[in-house]
C-alpha cells in the first residue's frame, strides 16, 4: 500500500474489519484507503489542508474539509464504530473538547500524540535544551505541537474527562511498547470510550 | 487542453404532457440542449450539466458565427479540462420556461395562440428534472455516470438524486443549498417586485404592447449581481473610485448629483443591468426566482434533509462551496453534508478558501478544479474501465 507506514499499519492493526471509521487529521488519505481495501472498512477523513483533501479525492477516500478545532457538529452521537486521531492531538488548541467530541461521535476513539516523556526528551530537557528528535523534529520556536504531554499526563486527562481507557501502549522504532511506555516509546497510543 | 469548437444546438419536442409539481401540466413542450463528447458503447459515460439562473444549455463550446460565444462553464468543460470530453459525453439542456429556447414564456400557448407571457406554469426544480430525464430517455441514456451543478444547477442535481437515484451515480453539487434562507428569498423578491411594478410588464403580457420592463430587469439584475460578488471582490475590484476620476495628482471630483452615476460600483451595475436587461425575458426572471424559492427537498419530511436524503443511500457525492459565498455560504453545503453523512452516503466535501464569492463557482481555481478533476477521473475509471 502506498504511503501506509508501520505507526500506520500498527493503528490499522486496532481497527476491527468492516468498521466504520472517521479518521480525523486524515492526511492524505493513505491510511483511510488502507482501511478501505484491505480491512472493509467504511467512512470518511476529516482535514483542513487543501493539498491534503485534493490528494484524498485522488485516492477515492471521502473526505470532509473542516477546521477541527470548530467540533464535529457534522458527525451523530455514536455514529462510528471508530474514529482516529492520530498524531493530531498535539495540534489542536481545544484538546478537551476534541477529546470529548471523540468519545460522543465514535463507540472507541484512537489517540496517537508524540510521547514527551521518552528518555531522550528527558535527557535533553535536564542538559537545559528542548528535545529535536524523530518523533519531535522541530525547534522550540517553530514546533507546530502547541500542546506537549506524555503519556502520563494524558491517562489524568482521560480520567478527568470521564473517558475509559480501554487499552493503551507506546509506539517506537516501528514496534508497540507495552513495557514502561511512559519511558520507552516516542509515541504514545491511547484507545478510549465514553465512560 | 484543446477546445470543443463549434457546436449546435439541438431541439426535442416531447407530445406527452409533463405533470407538474403545482398539479398543473405542460400540454406539448420542446427542450433545447447541446452535447459534447461521445456517448461510448455502454452508454454508461454521460455527465448531465444543469444550469443556473442566468445561463443555459450551452455549457461550452462556441456557436459559429458568434464572436465571444464561449458556453458558460466552457472553463471546466472540454477536452483535457477538469470535465474531460475526450472521456465523457456531456450534456447541456436547458430548462422549461427559460428565454434561451426551450418553451418558456415567450413562446406561443397553443390553446390560446397568444404567447404565454405570465401564464407560463410555475415550473419546478423538480419539473425541470423531470424533462431532463424525459431528454435523456429519447437519447437513449439510462443512467448518468454524474450530474453536476452550481448554484440552482446543484439544487437540480440533488434532486436527481432524490427523484430519479436509480438513473445517477454521483452528485457533484457546487455553491449550492438545500433551500433558499429568509434573505435568499427576499432578495428574490425585491427583485421580482422591481419587474413587476415596473409599468412596462403589463402583468406579465407585454410582449402584446411591444415593450420590455428593462427598468425592473435592470434592478432585478443589479440586486442579484451584488449578491453574486463577495464584500472583498467588490471592495478589490471597486472600493471607492469615482467614475470621473480627473487627471494624474489631482484627485478625483466629485459631481455632487444625488442621480449621476459617481462610482465605480455603480457604473458597473448599471452596465450588468443594462446589458442583462437585453437579452433576459422578465417572467423567465419570475419562473427562476419562483423555482429557487421552492426548492426544499426537506419540506416533505417534516424538515428533516437526512429523511430526505435516505432515498439517495447507495449513491456517491462530492459538495463543494466557497468560504466567501454568502448567498449560498458554506454552512449551507455542510447541512447538505450532514444529512448525507447521517444517511452513511458516501461524500466528499471542499470549502475552498477563495475571494469572489458565490460567482467562485464560474472561475477557475486550481483547488476546485483539482477537486472536480480528480473526482471525474476517479469516476472516468469506473465507466471506461
Amino acid at each position: 500500500m502506498s504511503g501506509v507506514t508501520t505507526e500506520m499499519q500498527l493503528m490499522a492493526d486496532q481497527v476491527p474489519a468492516g468498521s466504520r471509521v472517521l479518521d480525523l487529521g486524515c492526511g492524505d488519505g493513505a491510511l483511510l484507503a488502507h482501511l478501505q481495501q484491505a480491512k472493509g472498512c467504511s467512512g470518511y477523513g476529516v482535514e483542513i489542508a487543501d493539498d491534503n483533501v485534493l490528494a484524498c479525492a485522488r485516492r477515492g477516500v471521502n473526505v470532509v474539509q473542516l477546521n477541527l478545532e470548530e467540533g464535529l457538529a457534522l458527525f451523530g452521537d455514536q455514529s462510528f464504530d471508530v474514529v482516529l486521531q492520530l498524531q493530531t492531538l498535539q495540534h489542536l488548541r481545544n484538546t478537551e473538547k476534541m477529546l470529548r467530541e471523540t468519545a460522543r461521535v465514535g463507540r472507541v476513539g484512537i489517540i496517537s500524540f508524540p510521547n514527551f516523556a521518552h528518555w531522550p526528551n528527558r535527557l535533553s530537557v535536564v542538559q537545559g535544551r528542548m528535545p529535536v528528535t524523530r518523533t519531535l523534529p522541530y525547534q522550540w520556536y517553530d514546533t507546530p505541537n502547541i500542546r506537549v504531554g506524555t503519556f502520563a499526563d494524558f491517562e489524568v486527562l482521560a480520567r478527568r474527562n470521564g473517558l475509559a481507557v480501554l487499552d493503551s501502549f507506546g509506539f517506537h522504532a516501528g514496534r508497540a511498547v507495552r513495557r514502561w511506555p511512559n519511558l520507552r516509546a516516542s509515541v504514545a497510543v491511547f484507545k478510549i470510550a465514553r465512560g | 487542453m484543446g477546445a470543443i469548437g463549434h457546436v449546435t444546438p439541438q431541439t426535442q419536442r416531447f407530445d406527452a404532457p409533463l405533470p407538474l409539481r403545482s398539479g398543473a401540466q405542460l400540454a406539448g413542450y420542446e427542450l433545447v440542449y447541446e452535447t459534447y463528447g461521445r456517448l461510448n458503447a455502454a452508454r454508461s459515460n454521460a455527465v448531465l450539466v444543469c444550469h443556473a439562473l442566468n445561463a443555459s444549455h450551452h455549457v461550452a463550446g462556441t456557436h459559429a458565427g458568434q464572436d465571444r460565444s464561449e458556453g458558460w462553464w466552457d472553463n471546466l468543460v472540454g477536452p483535457g479540462k477538469p470535465l474531460d470530453t475526450d472521456k465523457f459525453f456531456v450534456i447541456g439542456i436547458n430548462n422549461l420556461g427559460s428565454c434561451f429556447g426551450s418553451t418558456g414564456p415567450m413562446h406561443v400557448n397553443s390553446a390560446t395562440g397568444r404567447p404565454w407571457g405570465a401564464d407560463f406554469p410555475v415550473v419546478t426544480v423538480e419539473d425541470w428534472v423531470d424533462a431532463q430525464a424525459r431528454l435523456l430517455d429519447v437519447l437513449g441514456i439510462h443512467t448518468l455516470a454524474a450530474v453536476l451543478g452550481g448554484s440552482l444547477g446543484g439544487m437540480q442535481a440533488l434532486s436527481w438524486t432524490l427523484r430519479h437515484p436509480a438513473r445517477v451515480g454521483e452528485c457533484i453539487a457546487v455553491a449550492t443549498a438545500p433551500n433558499l434562507s429568509a434573505q435568499n428569498i427576499a432578495f428574490n423578491e425585491v427583485a421580482r417586485r422591481a419587474i413587476i411594478t415596473d409599468p412596462d410588464f403589463h402583468g406579465g403580457h407585454f410582449y402584446a404592447h411591444g415593450v420590455v420592463p428593462k427598468r425592473g430587469l435592470r434592478v432585478a439584475r443589479m440586486i442579484g449581481h451584488i449578491t453574486y460578488l463577495s464584500d472583498d471582490s467588490m471592495e478589490a475590484k471597486f472600493g471607492r473610485s469615482l467614475r470621473n476620476a480627473s487627471g494624474a495628482g489631482r484627485g478625483a471630483e466629485l459631481a455632487y448629483s444625488t442621480q449621476d452615476i459617481e462610482f465605480q460600483i455603480e457604473s458597473y451595475l448599471r452596465y450588468q443591468g443594462d446589458k442583462f436587461s437585453e437579452y433576459f425575458d422578465a417572467n423567465t426572471y419570475l419562473l427562476i426566482t419562483r423555482a429557487l424559492d421552492y426548492f426544499d427537498p426537506a419540506s416533505a419530511f417534516g424538515g428533516d434533509l437526512s429523511a430526505a436524503f435516505a432515498a439517495a443511500r447507495d449513491k456517491r457525492f462530492t459538495v463543494v462551496s466557497f468560504t466567501t459565498d454568502w448567498r449560498f455560504s458554506p454552512a449551507r453545503s455542510r447541512e447538505i453534508v450532514k444529512a448525507l453523512v447521517d444517511n452513511r452516503i458516501d461524500v466528499s466535501y471542499a470549502e475552498i478558501a477563495a475571494p469572489h464569492g458565490h460567482d467562485a463557482f464560474l472561475l477557475e481555481d486550481p483547488r476546485y478544479h483539482g477537486v472536480l478533476r480528480a473526482t471525474f477521473e476517479r469516476i472516468a475509471r469506473q465507466v471506461n474501465p
